[in-house]
């Protein structure tokens, strides 16, 4: 594939991202700068001072909710990117209908509970719709220690599997955002192959 | 019984298990666990009610806090 045709398979693609913390909104922004060309997402927060240690978010952005901003990010970045945002709790109930469309889910959740969850209901209500799962990026160091796991078919794991936040291991820009980087380069890799 | 767990072989000396008992053999103690037990999601209620045969392949996902 030439550029230009990885360009143009990839501006037709849809992609869900459940949750716009520290993964979700480094990964999307990942994925606009390609040129992913249809990105779905939720999340229900605002933004705090203490998310842009690692979250895709400016300081005159505190306050706003995450899905409005990040929107606004990524138009500043790729305006061609097509963005469907819901300012929402991601619920057994609605996710279904959310990410039906897309082509590929990645789970970008804070909360170990929410994640199970989220991986409980989407692999219940899409069994072939490949899903990219991020757990254990907390601290900073051990950079060989991240991963890409495949768990089952269309089942994926980025992370190191243990590092759980903490107050002696925050989660911090550089480790959060190599996991959201190695979901968002998982993406491409399903959507286009080897 | 052999069985494939998290896409590596596995063999118990039990003819079957429940999940619940080969999450407790196997030492996951992480809190939030997603089963799979051939390409169906079996809930956290259901775990200890569902077994575990030869041939089975079972995936054992455990998720832990950070984002």
């Amino acid at each position: 594939m030439t550029f230009e045709q990885i360009k143009a398979v990839l501006s037709t693609k849809i992609v869900g991202i459940a949750g716009c913390g520290g993964l979700g909104s480094n990964c999307a922004v990942a994925l606009a700068r390609v040129g992913v060309g249809h990105l779905v997402f939720a999340d229900f927060d605002v933004i705090e001072l203490s998310n842009l240690n690692r979250q895709y978010y400016f300081y005159d952005q505190v306050g706003q909710p995450k899905v409005t901003a990040l929107s606004w990010n990524i138009r500043r970045i790729n305006p061609a990117v097509f963005v469907e945002s819901f300012n929402l709790k991601l619920q057994p109930e609605n996710i279904a209908q959310i990410f039906a469309g897309c082509d590929v889910i990645v789970e970008a959740f804070d909360k170990a509970e929410m994640k199970e969850m989220l991986v409980e209901t989407v692999v219940s209500a899409f069994p072939e719709k490949p899903l990219i799962v991020g757990s254990g990026m907390a601290g900073w160091g051990r950079s060989d220690l991240l991963k890409v796991k495949m768990i089952s078919e269309n089942l994926f794991v980025c992370g190191d599997g243990v590092s759980e936040t903490a107050d002696d291991l925050p989660p911090l820009a550089p480790r959060v955002g190599m996991v959201a980087n190695m979901q968002a380069n998982l993406v491409l890799e399903i959507l286009l192959g080897n | 019984m052999k069985i494939t767990l998290n896409n590596n072989p596995e063999t118990f000396a039990e003819n079957e298990l429940t999940i619940a008992e080969i999450i407790q053999k196997k030492n996951f103690t992480f809190k939030m666990l997603v089963t799979k037990l051939n390409g169906k999601v079996v809930l956290k209620d259901d775990r200890t009610a569902t077994t575990v045969k030869d041939g089975d392949d079972l995936t054992v996902l455990h998720l832990v806090s950070g984002g």
